[in-house]
């Protein structure tokens, strides 16, 4: 199978594991977004497989080929980096003819004076300022082609540094990070442009962010990591509406997920603060993790209380607190009456969005009970 | 309104330029006396015919300058301070670059290598000029006793004779310098982002000189015509060697600029004569400056 192969990677610094048995696998033509907490190993993940880092186990395949000895050279990987590592003292057109130069010329080719009489250089020159010219204009670059990096905006360094990724059609794309150092409205307008060159270049691309937002909207798959872990893998709806994991439930979503902690009795009854919710499960503690947009307000269901509300256009976050002091927010259409602070309310929701974990943070099946064992 | 402002605002400039002045006077003052003044007066003294303990001198105008240009002595000493300038500056910039490339590359004792290199910085030329004239004793000299165990029946006499006394000079000046360029190549190549080497090799530099090229010696760029420009200077400069060593000889084969410099104002007492010497020094001095400027300004700044 094509695209990037990770199996059972392992990383130490010392005696921080930072990477604990990994396997992911990037399908030929996928776009899979990495994303964690900062700290959680990604990056040192996407090193590992790009050949900049050594893994301490493990295998890393990139088209099918193993390239856990290969050299960064021999991989056949473009990366982004976050810094955009371009060449300050290269032109922009130089930057990106680098990858071809380095591949194409051989070492006296590239000599500042002498190279440019040797035979066939010029020939193979004129091929590479080619293929650069194309892929400047499929970038809008060109018309900065003779500027050095360091009269670029950020967004300008960041296409040069995807262009100079991409020119030369390798097996894989890595990247780290390419829009941390945007501003919000080129972020937004820079994930599109990502995707399409993705998409247009039809390679396994492998994508670290700690955004979320970027992880949800681009990716066709996304997996998140926390600890060195990988704890999930899913297309962004089941991730989402589905997370197998708590700490993937609390890092996905913004408002953060709601978390009460509730048990399941002997007879399976999920109760909240001794209140049946209308649930069953296995016996013993649990938490009960509820979206903002899957509460609403009703006449009953759990108790809390208003404590304030923030207007966010399309919608109206409520900020209430559990019986419990457990803080729980509701996100409610902007039309939908608005509780004072200090009222009294109940909460409803629907049992089958409701997501259930066990102690350990692990997902447990959560079932609606027959009629009856409604209390 | 304005009225009552602008008395306020008149009298503050004063009292700020006075204050000014009273913060700076220090400084310009010290500049004045120690470096303008000196200066001045040996550039009136190159124009003069004065001689330590005569009674008086006499404006001779270009007199000193066109006696330079017909002294055979003065042509010498020229000439082997550019060869002595020539063998140290090429050396101790490219093994300070390679002292530093291996010290940044290596694993374990930097801190050692680092310390051992810059030792001759440090040390006191003339202590270490004892050293080095053991080192190189024709007859007891440890290296002359290497090159005979080698089977050099011969070894040159590396002080004593003229065809190698200045090359002596310049390996003592290489050792000097050395440390000194290392310490700054060590300080520009931690200035250079290690993402760049990474992206390098993502780019397909498999070899270490393709990363060197590409990465590197680009990069080191502003550094280098630094370390360039002062070790230029520092060697031109050179005289506590051949004071203490060579005193010029043999046969003036070792004489430089300032050791001439030395030896007409300080023992034949000609200060107009030797003030003239100094001028050339300075206008040497002062082109390399203004040529690293020059420099600077044009290239090797990447904005």
């Amino acid at each position: 199978m094509a695209g990037i192969q990770i199996s059972s990677v392992a990383k130490r610094f010392g005696a921080v594991a930072a990477l604990n048995d990994v396997s992911l696998t990037v399908g030929q033509g996928e776009f899979i977004a990495l994303v964690g907490p900062s700290g959680c190993g990604k990056t040192t993940l996407m090193r590992i497989v790009a050949g900049i880092e050594s893994a301490d186990a493990g295998r890393i395949l990139v088209g099918g080929r193993d390239v856990t000895r290969s050299r960064a050279a021999d991989r056949d990987i473009a990366m982004v980096f976050q810094s955009y590592a371009l060449y300050p003292h290269l032109t922009v057109a130089q930057n990106i003819a680098v990858p071809l130069a380095m591949r194409r010329l051989s070492g006296a080719d590239r000599l500042p004076l002498l190279g440019r009489f040797l035979p066939g250089a010029a020939r193979r020159r004129a091929a590479i300022a080619q293929d650069v010219a194309a892929v400047a204009r499929s970038l809008g670059l060109e018309a900065m082609l003779d500027r050095r990096p360091g009269q670029l905006s950020g967004g300008q360094r960041q296409r040069v540094a995807l262009a100079r990724a991409i020119i030369r059609r390798p097996a894989a794309f890595l990247m780290d990070e390419p829009l941390s150092n945007l501003d919000a409205a080129l972020r937004v307008q820079t994930r599109r442009e990502i995707v399409d060159i993705h998409r247009a270049a039809g390679v396994a691309t492998l994508y670290v962010t700690h955004d979320q937002t970027e992880a949800l909207t681009m990716a066709d798959r996304v997996a998140v990591m926390m600890a060195g872990r990988i704890l999930q893998v899913a297309t962004p709806e089941e991730i989402y509406a589905d997370p197998q994991d708590l700490r993937v439930a609390t890092f996905i979503g913004s408002p953060r997920i709601n978390t009460l902690a509730a048990e399941a009795g002997a007879d399976g009854v999920v109760r909240l603060a001794g209140e049946a919710v209308g649930l069953v499960a296995t016996p013993g503690p649990l938490t009960l993790a509820l979206r903002p947009e899957d509460l609403w307000i009703a006449e009953s269901g759990i108790a809390a209380t208003a404590e304030a509300v923030e207007f966010l256009g399309e919608s109206v976050l409520l900020h209430a607190r559990h019986a419990s002091g457990e803080p729980v927010i509701l996100r409610l259409p902007p039309e939908a009456p608005r509780p004072r602070p200090g009222t009294a309310l109940r909460l409803g929701f629907d049992p089958a969005r409701a997501l259930l974990f066990d102690a350990a943070g692990r997902r447990v099946a959560a079932h609606a009970p027959a009629e009856r064992a409604l209390v | 309104m304005s009225d009552a402002v602008l008395p306020l605002r008149r009298a503050a400039p004063i009292g700020e330029a006075l204050a000014g002045l009273m913060l700076t006077a220090p400084a310009a003052i010290a500049y004045a006396v120690m470096l303008l003044l000196p200066t001045l007066a040996a550039v009136a003294l190159a124009f003069t015919d004065y001689e330590l303990g005569m009674p008086g001198f006499a404006w001779i105008g270009l007199d000193n300058f066109s006696e330079l240009l017909a002294d055979r002595g003065f042509a010498v000493s020229l000439r082997n301070t550019v060869i002595y300038v020539g063998i140290v500056t090429p050396l101790s910039i490219a093994l300070g670059l390679g002292a530093a490339l291996l010290i940044e590359a290596g694993i374990r004792g930097r801190a050692l290598f680092r310390a051992v290199f810059f030792l001759p910085v440090v040390s006191l030329t003339v202590a270490m000029a004892a050293a080095w004239q053991y080192l190189l004793h024709p007859t007891i000299g440890p290296l002359n006793a290497a090159l005979r165990r080698l089977g050099i029946a011969d070894p040159p006499f590396w002080l004593s004779s003229s065809d190698w006394v200045l090359a002596s000079l310049a390996a003592i000046g290489v050792w000097e310098n050395l440390g000194y360029t290392m310490v700054l190549f060590l300080a520009g190549l931690t200035a250079i982002p290690r993402e760049l080497y990474a992206a390098a090799q993502m780019d397909g530099a498999r070899r270490a000189v393709d990363r060197f090229r590409l990465v590197t010696w680009p990069l080191l760029g502003p550094t280098t015509l630094f370390v360039v420009t002062i070790t230029l200077i520092r060697s031109v400069r050179v005289f506590d060697t051949v004071a203490v060593l060579t005193q010029g000889g043999p046969n003036r084969a070792s004489e430089v600029l300032l050791y001439t410099m030395y030896r007409e104002g300080f023992t034949y007492l000609r200060l107009g004569y030797s003030a003239a010497i100094t001028l050339v020094f300075l206008v040497i001095v002062l082109g390399l400056v203004w040529l690293q400027t020059k420099a600077l300004d044009r290239k090797i700044h990447y904005g």
